[in-house]
């Protein structure tokens, strides 16, 4: 059982659900006969040929509307964008036409949206960016955000087959430096919905999600060598739907929560998981919930100024320290 | 009404038809273009009456263009498919709409189309051939070239038709659309409507070509500008472009030159518009009554022909009225379901059960 990057298991889903099902198509800009930008589809217009791995002119409204119209039609199309960062220009086609579709007029718009999102790798203001929280508000989109390697390939896998929207987030800092052992063979499917426990602990939780849930898995590490510390990592994966029960059970568990996420803090998903927490797990809580984000600012380009920028696992483990201490 | 309820020529004189167009096609035309105008008319007597919730919007004066560009289409269960504007009712109706639909929605009742979700004519129905429009303007160009995406990889013979104002023609989503489906050669036919305002503000603060049809050349396809107003220029037009796209032939536009004699919604007084204008249109070049001309002067119909038509569209029209006007508004928590197939429903928020 060979060891297969996030890259390529997020590759062996798109194309295992291009083999299975021929409504499966693929559009984007250079998606095609240069693979993408990152190399996902790569060879996929090879064995799929120009009609079912499409170029597109740079138009993210385009490829995100006509990815819709193609869905109503009962294909099932994945849109990529070539980096998250420019699924803002598809906002109004997504957040006005195809979120409200099924509510609004009973339309089914099973589709994906999928690109390379987040920082850590000097990309600079417009290619490091983490837009969910910009969807997160939105009724009618669904958020997958995996974090391992057989996620990534049950979630592209989950999304193509859900009868919804989902927008799929994929972090490039994880896409060749994850590595996992995947069986051959077995269909991995994650559910949407469903967190997971990337670590059992007994002292304090931290909630995230994405490229942070490593930072955690490491600081936690630390803390548990240096402080004797037992942390609890919940790896949300699904941003919408919400695994509102995981949260409150390790909250119960533990009474202390650090929620940790690489996107900016004013009006990240933080502040929602603070407010269903005090909603739902009040009485169990033994200290504020607190946050490590990124700073207020856009992503900055010189490695200095973004490591600055961005939480890293040193910022995890001071958060924690001073967390589990109240 | 169909070929077989319609003699075929009433007066053995008249000249012959054109664009292909058989005797009871030009009726069938004349009572959607009567229907049209009727069910309107209806409308704004009960917004007046406080019983349609929201806006009012009227196509008098364009309902020529709708009716004949429409009816160039294949129409039935699973045939061509067109995305209409707010004032494109009588494309709709052409498509197989009810009338009662359209009062339902206009009304918000619960058992319209939408449930009392969505406005007026904002409602599909795909089998029919219609999907409905959101108040973006230009987003349905993508869509629509979505549909036809997926006419062409199928293999499927079938045409996608989108409507287009000419204040729509400014914004980015009709330019990335038509771009897409340009080079996409898709079959796709895009009316472009050029009705004289796009709420208050006229073309020449919209654009700086004269016409629409100057914009098709920026995506290497063909364009026409026809007489709006005109039901067999309109209808021969599409038909044309739409026969084109069924061969594969990508992209067509078609600019109508029509004149909105109505504000934007019921509401707007239209203080911007020179009185004259309207009366002048209103007069000399009404898309109902040139029909009408063209049907008695060239003998196509006989007068007291198209006297019963207006009497059963008007019978339709009440009895529609009459079936749904006392029919109540949803129950409040049916607002909850639907936003996704899974979680079914939307949660209902702890103050609402205190």
């Amino acid at each position: 059982m060979a060891e297969i990057t996030f890259l390529e298991a997020l590759k062996q889903g798109l194309w295992e659900e291009m083999e299975r099902d021929e409504r499966v198509f693929i559009l984007g800009e250079d998606v095609g006969a240069y693979g993408g930008a990152f190399k996902v589809t790569e060879g996929f217009q090879q064995r799929f040929g120009e009609a079912r791995v499409i170029d597109t002119p740079i138009a993210e409204a385009a490829i995100v509307g006509a990815a819709a119209g193609a869905a109503h039609m009962g294909m099932r199309p994945v849109a990529e964008m070539q980096f998250i960062d420019f699924i803002s220009c598809a906002y109004d086609m997504l957040t006005n036409y195809v979120a409200t579709a099924r509510y609004r007029a009973g339309l089914s718009t099973p589709m994906v949206v999928r690109g390379p999102c987040g920082g850590y790798v000097r990309g600079g203001p417009f290619h490091s960016q983490n837009p969910e929280a910009a969807f997160f508000h939105t009724p009618g989109l669904k958020i997958v955000y995996p974090a391992t390697a057989r996620d990534a390939k049950g979630l592209i896998k989950s999304a193509i087959r859900d009868e919804d929207p989902v927008l799929y987030l994929e972090h490039k800092w994880l896409y060749r430096r994850i590595k996992e052992s995947l069986p051959e063979g077995e269909e991995i499917l994650t559910p949407i919905g469903q967190a997971r426990l990337a670590r059992e602990g007994q002292d304090l939780s931290i909630i995230t999600y994405g490229a942070t849930v490593w930072k955690s898995l490491e600081a936690a590490d630390q803390l548990a060598r240096e402080d004797g510390v037992s942390v609890e990592i919940l790896d949300l994966r699904s941003l919408v739907p919400m695994d509102d029960a995981a949260i409150v059970a390790t909250v119960r568990k533990t009474g202390k929560v650090l929620i940790v996420h690489e996107d900016t803090r004013t009006g990240g998903l933080a502040g929602e998981i603070t407010a269903r927490i005090n909603e739902q797990a009040f009485a169990w809580l033994d200290g504020p919930i607190m946050r490590v984000t990124a700073h207020d600012v856009p992503i900055p380009y010189a490695p200095t100024l973004e490591d600055f920028v961005l939480p890293q696992t040193d910022d995890i483990v001071k958060a924690a320290r001073w967390l589990a201490k109240y | 009404m169909g070929p077989r309820t319609v003699p075929a020529v009433p007066n053995p004189a008249a000249p012959p038809i054109p664009a292909g167009l058989e005797r009871w096609q030009l009726l069938e035309l004349y009572r959607y273009l009567r229907l049209t105008r009727t069910l309107e008319e209806r409308l704004t007597a009960l917004y007046r009456q406080s019983k349609v919730i929201g806006g009012l919007f009227r196509s008098l004066g364009q309902e020529g263009e709708s009716v004949a560009s429409a009816y160039a289409l294949e129409r039935g269960r699973h045939q061509d498919i067109l995305s209409p504007l707010i004032r494109n009712l009588g494309s709709m109706l052409v498509m197989g709409a009810q009338p009662i639909e359209i009062l339902r929605q206009y009304m918000a009742k619960a058992d319209s189309p939408t449930h009392g979700r969505e406005l007026n004519v904002h409602f599909n129905d795909l089998e029919k051939g219609y999907l409905g429009q959101i108040s973006h303007l230009g987003d349905m160009v993508p869509v629509m070239a979505g549909i036809a995406l997926t006419f062409k990889m199928r293999g499927e013979r079938r045409v996608g038709l989108v409507y287009v104002g000419d204040g729509a023609t400014s914004t980015g989503t009709f330019h990335e659309g038509l771009n897409f489906a340009a080079v996409q050669r898709l079959p796709l036919v895009v009316i472009g409507e050029f009705n004289g305002y796009a709420y208050s503000t006229p073309p020449t603060k919209q654009f700086a070509v004269r016409d629409l049809a100057e914009k098709a050349k920026g995506y290497g396809i063909p364009a026409v500008t026809v007489d709006g107003n005109d039901v067999l220029a309109v209808y021969g037009a599409t038909k044309h472009a739409v026969d084109r796209a069924r061969q594969g032939k990508g992209v067509h536009f078609i600019e109508v030159k029509t004149f909105r004699r109505k504000g934007h919604a019921e509401h707007d007084d239209q203080h911007y518009v020179p009185k004259e204008e309207i009366e002048r249109w209103a007069r000399t070049n009404d898309p109902i009554d040139r029909f009408t001309a063209t049907l008695l002067d060239h003998a196509w119909a006989e007068p007291a022909e198209l006297t019963r038509l207006d009497g059963q569209v008007k019978d339709e029209v009440d009895q529609a009225t009459d079936a749904c006007v006392d029919e109540p508004l949803p129950a409040p928590d049916t607002a909850l379901p639907g936003v996704f197939v899974e979680p079914a429903t939307a949660e209902r928020l702890w103050f609402r059960s205190l």
